[in-house]
């Protein structure tokens, strides 16, 4: 790096200055391509599979009625998904950010936290509390003689499952889009005779939009490759689909479906690029950004106050209640094998830090390419790198066991592959994340650091990521919260005999140990907590 | 600025550190297999362990999804580093076999087993046996003064409508509904399927959730694997929860197998082996009879005094072969819309 890029004279600097930006999009192109190749692999896997078999009635198959229909099923899946985390999200983004609610803190950990819990395991205790003749059932008969509920599985059942999984994929962009504001520029909006809602949707919202529409994104294709929770709901969504032809082995048939997948989140990804079209939400005014004055709720305290409690009890009282009463309605019950708890916390956390460290790092070039370069080949560049989040878990697995195992060796069932199968999955959430903080800096900043002689890695190390830090913070916590409780990666990737909360979880669910569930299930969820304070806490501190 | 130094530091020697170990665990004087274990830890784990301790022999063990490990199988190929493949159903192991990733078994250990319990051309053996059964809530079953049927078949008439659960992305529900393809052909098995899901049976994702919701009170009948009642139990006696065998012969009643094969990639195939045949051995074959409620694959091992004996449940000659089919049995569930939810 310091080689290419040696520090000029000042004499000279414009003129070489405009030559050493050139290079250095030369050079963050190569890096990002670099990045998506591996990234790609899967889809590299699936055109292998789907075209290798031979199969004359694909096009039949994929155009047929009941194709079609699990289709839409996914399609309305996503839409109600992505409107409702977005309704969610943005409100409680803003209200633990910007608002004086009353224990705002608690609230914003309570509300972010329904991320960590496993989508199988909530989803099982929505059906435990919420079912025909569940915990509230037995409530509602106590108090009016409700014998029965109607059944939650299918469409609302996947849906109130998916939705709390993913509004804080909005919440957590726009949080860190919120912070970032210039108070200026609300208080300009009030100067000009904007009331307070005025002053939200014509000067806070549109600078919260980039970050939206990226948590959005997000949202959207979680809904689209969640497996557990549509699989316990029955809801028959496309991965379960997929699931369906992985578990005949019919492998050909299950790619030609996750293509159909992969096609739907490059569309999603340009309806997102649409939507944040030249958006730049830096300041240009001289001086620096004051700090941002909570807003006084007054009388609107009270449905504040009622929202938050609301998610937080049905996002994360429910399933950690659930857990509960299993864990204790059973405290005799002895565990078949050994639980090493301290190897669980160590495993999975290592493992998810470093994810979230290497994730951040290769995201941090594709966002910029696409923020500093937006050209059309460097936005499918970036497009391409999405895909590995759309994939379910077992897909993108087995891709790099086949590319591992045949052409990696050394590397197969070791922690590194396991590393690169989180990364593929989650590299757009630091895409995202970063993206949208990168759009709020200003590039005369950079470019006043070039003019003052400083080279194409000293602006990066030393202007652009410390302005975009709250953003690659955020990103990285999606990341490492997600790396937390994810599954079908880790079964299959993991090395022989290395064990994670989420596979410990998994060995006592699908035997029906009930009682041995809670255990994990609680450490994991308070290990995450405590990741998820030290992040939050990181970020308000510096902006309060 | 420093932090991000410091941190890029300690990220590279975290990867660096990593990648070291490999060849150092890889390194080792005892003999060591690898075994990719389809079935859950907790009924597996003890029984692999007494065979370590008894044989010095040290097992490194992938425990995962029947399905999936098989797959991650068909995928590594012929650098697979597993010698030996447990399964929790016979479908998966079909399908290795079709793959022709499993080698054939010499005949020590196929002698040991019926003929109907392995497949056909040797490449794999049942380790257990598990019945299909329909579990009910024996205090609805009362108080609806409901009969409990004689044929898996007669769970279409108006009576059940809405009672009965089933699991039909299950592999246990898949095998058993090859089976009623070999018995009764395609046409019947799919007027079956269809009527089923006419007559509102209620679909769950796995044996577990059917047994909770017979337990709950949800649905009062599942067709489900014998052995999860006794789990649901164990953890609570009083739990209301029943099992009705159907008669020998119908297409309800029908033992699956949990097996076991060799691979062809394996470089230790008599070690291989060696942990097969441990596994139909006396104390291990007791082992699952006592702990996992399972049907044992030897003579000489008592079963549970709460199963009824193989041989009055066991259907019909069924050509194994013909039960490998999977992909034609998938097509009819979806077909049927018993998948749609």
């Amino acid at each position: 790096m310091q080689g290419i890029f040696d520090r000029q004279s000042t004499v000279e600097h414009q003129a070489t200055g405009l030559k050493n930006l050139r290079i250095s999009s030369v050079l963050l192109r190569v890096v990002s391509i670099a990045i998506v190749a591996i990234v790609i692999l899967p889809l590299l896997y699936l055109f292998l599979r789907a075209t290798g078999s031979g199969d004359e009635n694909a096009i039949e198959y994929l155009t047929r009625g009941r194709t079609l229909d699990i289709m839409l099923n996914s399609l309305w899946l996503v839409v109600s998904v992505t409107i409702s985390a977005g309704v969610i999200g943005i409100p409680f983004a803003w209200l633990t950010t910007r608002s004086d609610l009353p224990f705002r803190g608690v609230w914003l950990i309570l509300g972010l936290l329904t991320m960590v819990i496993p989508s199988y395991l909530a989803a099982v205790s929505y059906l435990a509390v919420f079912g025909p003749v569940g915990y509230l059932q037995d409530l509602l008969d106590i108090l009016f003689g409700i014998k029965r509920l109607p059944d939650i599985r299918g469409f609302w059942g996947a849906w109130l499952s998916i939705t709390l999984f993913t509004y804080p994929y909005v919440a957590l962009p726009v949080r860190a889009a919120l912070l970032k504001t210039d108070p200026a520029l609300e208080e300009a909006g009030h100067s000009m005779g904007l009331n307070r809602w005025q002053v939200f949707w014509r000067v806070t919202f549109p600078q919260l939009r980039p970050a939206m529409a990226s948590g959005m994104l997000l949202a959207s294709m979680y809904a689209l490759s969640d497996f557990g929770a549509v699989a316990i709901m029955n809801y028959n969504a496309f991965t379960r689909a997929i699931f369906i032809q992985m578990n005949g082995f019919n492998t050909a048939r299950a790619a030609l479906l996750a293509l159909v997948l992969v096609v739907s989140t490059l569309f999603l990804f340009s309806i997102e690029w649409h939507v944040n079209q030249g958006q730049h939400n830096y300041r240009v005014g001289t001086g620096a950004r004051r700090k941002l004055k909570p807003v006084q709720l007054g009388i609107w305290k009270y449905p504040a106050l009622l929202f938050c409690a609301i998610l937080a009890l049905i996002g994360v009282v429910i399933p950690v209640g659930v857990m509960a009463v299993w864990f204790f309605g059973n405290l005799g019950a002895e565990s078949p094998i050994p639980i090493l708890m301290s190897d669980l916390i160590i495993n999975t956390t290592t493992t998810s830090i470093i994810t979230a460290v290497v994730v951040a790092i290769c995201a941090l070039p594709l966002a910029l390419l696409v923020v500093r370069h937006n050209t059309t080949f460097n936005r499918w560049i970036v497009g391409l790198a999405y895909t590995g989040n759309i994939l379910p878990g077992i897909v993108i697995a087995l891709a790099l066991v086949y590319f591992a195992a045949n052409y990696a060796t050394p590397i197969y069932q070791t922690l590194p592959l396991l590393v690169l199968g989180y990364a593929t999955r989650f590299l757009p959430f630091s895409i995202s994340a970063t993206r949208s903080a990168l759009t709020q800096i200003n590039p005369r900043l950079e470019e006043a650091a070039r003019s003052l002689g400083m080279n194409s890695w000293g602006v990066l190390w030393r202007v652009i990521v410390p302005l975009a830090k709250t953003g690659i913070i955020a990103g990285a916590a999606l990341v490492f919260l997600s790396a937390m409780k994810e599954l079908p990666t880790t079964l299959i990737l993991r090395p022989l005999e290395y064990e994670t909360f989420s596979t410990r979880i998994w060995q006592f669910h699908r035997e029906a140990f009930l009682p041995l569930i809670g255990f994990p299930g609680i450490v994991l969820m308070i290990v995450s907590a405590f990741g998820l304070i030290i992040i939050l806490w990181r970020d308000s501190k510096r902006n309060q | 600025m420093h932090t991000v130094r410091r941190l890029s530091v300690m990220f590279f020697s975290a990867i660096l550190l990593s990648l070291s170990l490999i060849p150092v665990l890889a390194q080792d004087g005892s003999e060591v297999l690898t075994v990719y274990a389809g079935r859950s830890e907790s009924l597996l784990g003890p029984i692999l362990t007494q065979f370590s301790e008894e044989t010095g022999v040290e097992l490194e063990i992938l425990y995962g999804d029947t399905a999936g490990l098989a797959s991650q199988i068909i995928e590594e190929g012929e650098n697979s580093p597993a010698d030996v493949y447990i399964a929790q159903d016979g479908g998966a192991l079909g399908a290795l076999a079709q793959a022709n990733l499993v080698d054939t078994l010499p005949s020590d250990i196929l002698d040991r087993v019926p003929s109907q319990f392995q497949s056909p051309d040797g490449v794999w053996v049942g380790i257990s046996g598990r019945a299909r059964v329909l579990v009910y809530n024996p205090e609805q079953v009362e108080a609806l003064g409901l009969a409990l049927p004689d044929s898996i078949l007669d769970l279409t008439a108006p009576e059940y409508s809405g009672l009965v659960g089933w699991a039909p992305t299950n592999g246990s529900f898949q095998s058993n509904i090859s089976a009623m393809r070999v018995l009764l052909g395609d046409d019947a098995t799919a007027t079956w399927l269809s009527d089923m899901v006419d007559n509102n049976t209620v679909a769950y994702s796995g044996n577990t959730g059917i047994n909770q919701a017979v337990i709950d009170g949800e649905v009062v009948l599942g067709i489900t694997n014998h052995y999860y009642m006794f789990r649901f139990l164990a953890d609570n006696p009083d739990a209301p929860i029943a099992q009705h065998f159907f008669p020998a012969g119908d297409a309800g009643s029908l033992v699956n197998i949990a097996g076991a094969a060799v691979l062809s990639t394996s470089d230790q195939p008599g070690l291989s082996q060696r942990l097969i045949l441990y596994l139909l051995g006396e104390s291990a074959q007791a082992y699952f009879a006592d702990s996992t409620y399972e049907y044992p694959m030897i003579d000489g091992v008592a079963i549970n005094e709460r199963l009824r004996p193989l041989a009055e449940i066991e259907a019909p000659d069924i050509d194994l072969s013909n039960l490998s089919d999977l992909q034609g049995t998938i097509e009819l569930i979806e077909e049927s819309g018993a998948l749609d939810g």
